[in-house]
């Protein structure tokens, strides 16, 4: 899957997670960009990210992602 | 809302909770209002936002309150003064085997293993002892699930010092609490995380990342859970069961097939799937579910449907039976209209699913259950919880007779012409007196129960009504009222309290099976009486509007008040003069009173 694919359908999950229609994430996008993003959320959104691409961050790494583009790497490593 | 009926996709409901939130919020209906206190041993925020969408998908809007991590300890102990100033009306903790103490392990004896568990049980007690002197208010408090490992597998069993014998102890011992406790209700989620798969209830990652004490995705089955307990103890509860007969009850299209092919019974697996259900639906009927059919067919094929020997649901088992060509909708409307009851109260039972979508789209509030196929329909009934029981009382058992005795009554009212005559015929006794121990419980349930014939649609819990049973600050009645057909039993409860000369009306409420009764005007003879002897000149009736009591907009003005308030909401307030000259307006029931207090 390309990165801009994965893009096309994080998107998606954001908008559904933070109920936000126009809302478009980036690399460098982090939890003090969106609106509602909390430590709450977080779960929520990691949850939902998990079952959009049917894999499993595993909790090092959760720690260690700093920002979207990390995210998306994680994704894009255990998809390939 | 759809998303939110069982049975639900999980993920769904936490991916878009902030948009189903948003969706409920928009929609036009009426709420109750509730104070919900959440004390948790874990994080219990996901918890707590999913419970909202369920509960306000089933009219109730709650306020929150949450524990901080694992304070529920120490906040009900310590007296935290933001629990105390936010007064709950109900309280619920959130525990697991994560916040057990004293688990036993191998390096303890039997004797240590024993106290530890004996020492648990009794930091528990404390803390439910405490809810009940400090907040008089409903307690659900969850048992506890089983532990992802056992270290010495099956013999975790038997060994007094395996975890898995202390938690089934120990759940033993909530039960027995619970069992001699009003106001206190078990959340059974040792049997929901053996539903859900224990391996998948809880999940490591989350318990250690977030303090989590369930899996993300288990968490709407817990909620879920949690709301029908509150539905039924706010009164939220399902009242009837509206079943279709073809491919529902028994397998095959009587009018086609003939009575003597349909399926049911032990004599093929098919048969016997269909007569389980019924057995199913039998049960339900004996906890005071009210059984009806709602079925495309002619009546006879319907009745010889229920006579096959083998069919364990005879047409006796049913109040209504509307067997007929007219459109579902229409029937499932008429008969609650001929029961009293709301449409909303139903749940609609039907294999075929064009059918359930008629009713979704026509009958507001009524439930349509997707109920799969007939393996199934035990399964996805029952967890859906419509009926969650959470007091039995002697008149929910007898509820079906209620209602067929109901049926005969407007049978004979059809052959008297005179309305007068017939409630003449009816011979009817009356006790009104003041509450005693014997129907706290139905009184209580009665506050929360009736929704039509209800001038504040005020809710009492079982606490309250004992505290104003025993206050002379109040003026309280409970009418109960029998006839030549049966003991409809308690039916209608008055409170009012006192200040000065002046008797505040906070509640009147009746249930409609006994309405144009002469019950109403009965019970107004016994007030003004009571009011006389405390010394009262006025009464001072409320009506507060909600979507359901219409009928008793005008209730008090029948019984003689005026008006003399009404604000722009509706909402009106009334006076009545006590004096000598109030001549008793019942003319029909013979009334015995019961001791004063």
């Amino acid at each position: 899957m390309e990165r801009n694919e994965i893009y096309a359908r994080l998107n998606e999950v954001f908008r559904d997670v933070f109920d936000e229609e126009d809302l478009t994430v980036t690399d460098e996008t982090t939890a003090a960009d969106v609106d509602g993003w909390d430590s709450h959320m977080h779960i929520t959104l990691i949850d939902a990210v998990e079952e959009e691409f049917d894999i499993r961050f595993d909790m090092r790494t959760v720690v260690k992602m700093k920002n979207v583009g990390e995210m998306v790497d994680e994704i894009e490593k255990q998809i390939s | 809302m759809h998303a939110l009926e069982y049975p639900f996709d999980p993920q769904y409901i936490i991916k878009k909770k902030k948009s189903i939130k948003r969706e409920l919020l928009g929609r036009d209906i009426s709420y109750v209002e509730k104070k919900i206190a959440v004390l948790g041993g874990s994080t219990t925020h996901d918890i707590i936002a999913v419970l909202d969408l369920f509960l306000l998908n089933a009219g109730i809007r709650a306020e929150f309150y949450e524990s901080e991590y694992a304070k529920y300890w120490e906040d009900v102990m310590f007296d935290n003064p933001e629990l105390v100033a936010f007064q709950p009306d109900l309280i619920y903790i959130h525990t697991s085997f994560r916040n057990l103490k004293n688990l036993p392990d191998l390096q303890m004896s039997e004797a240590d293993a024993e106290a530890g568990l004996a020492a648990e049980f009794s930091q528990f007690r404390m803390l439910w002892e405490k809810i009940e002197n400090t907040y008089h208010c409903p307690v659900i408090q969850n048992n506890f699930e089983f532990p992802p490992y056992r270290i010495l597998g099956n013999y975790e069993a038997t060994d007094p010092r395996g975890t898995i014998r202390y938690i089934n102890r120990l759940n033993e011992q909530f039960a027995q609490y619970a069992a001699a406790h009003k106001d206190f209700y078990l959340q059974d989620i040792q049997y929901l995380s053996a539903c859900y798969g224990l391996d998948k209830w809880a999940d490591p990652h989350y318990w250690h990342m977030y303090k989590y004490a369930l899996a993300v995705d288990a968490i709407p089955t817990l909620s879920y859970n949690l709301s029908n307990i509150m539905k039924s103890l706010f009164g939220k509860n399902k009242k009837a069961l509206a079943l279709d007969l073809d491919n529902t009850l028994w397998g095959g299209i009587i009018g086609d097939d003939g009575v003597e092919n349909i399926e049911i019974g032990p004599e093929t697996p098919m048969g016997q799937v269909y007569a389980e259900f019924q057995s199913y639906i039998k049960k339900q009927k004996d906890l005071g579910v009210i059984l009806n059919v709602c079925s495309k067919n002619e009546k006879e094929n319907a009745l010889a449907g229920l006579n096959h020997p083998d069919s364990i649901l005879k047409p006796d088992d049913f109040i209504l039976i509307k067997a007929n060509w007219d459109p579902k909708s229409k029937n499932l409307v008429e008969t609650a209209k001929q029961l009293d009851l709301l449409p909303e109260s139903f749940v609609f039972v039907d294999d075929n699913p064009a059918e359930r979508e008629i009713i979704r789209a026509q009958v507001d509030g009524a439930a349509t259950p997707e109920i799969g196929s007939v393996e199934d329909y035990i399964r996805v009934i029952d967890h859906a919880g419509f009926f969650e029981v959470t007091t039995l009382s002697a008149d929910d058992a007898k509820r079906n007779e209620m209602y067929k005795q109901n049926a005969q009554r407007a049978e004979l009212a059809q052959t008297i012409g005179d309305y007068g005559e017939y409630l003449r015929s009816l011979e009817m006794k009356g006790t009104i007196g003041s509450f005693i121990p014997m129907y706290l419980d139905r009184i209580a349930q009665l506050t929360n129960k009736s929704n039509q014939f209800n001038l504040t649609t005020h809710r009492y819990t079982r606490a309250e009504i004992e505290e104003i049973a025993g206050s002379d600050a109040y003026i309280d009645l409970y009418g109960k009222l029998e006839d030549k057909f049966g003991d409809n039993g308690v039916v209608s409860v008055v409170i009012g309290h006192k200040d000065a000369q002046v008797l505040h009306m906070d509640l009147w409420i009746m249930s409609c099976r006994v309405l144009k009764r002469d019950m109403e005007f009965a019970m107004m003879d016994e007030l003004v009486k009571r009011a006389q002897e405390a010394g009262i000149r006025t009464i001072r009736g409320y009506y507060y509007p909600t979507a359901k009591n219409h009928m008793v907009e005008n209730f008090y003005a029948q019984m003689g008040f005026q008006k003399t308030a009404e604000d722009a909401d509706g909402n009106t307030e009334w006076e009545f003069a006590v004096d000598a000259s109030y001549r008793c307006q019942n003319q029909y029931i013979e009334v015995n009173g019961n001791g004063k207090k």
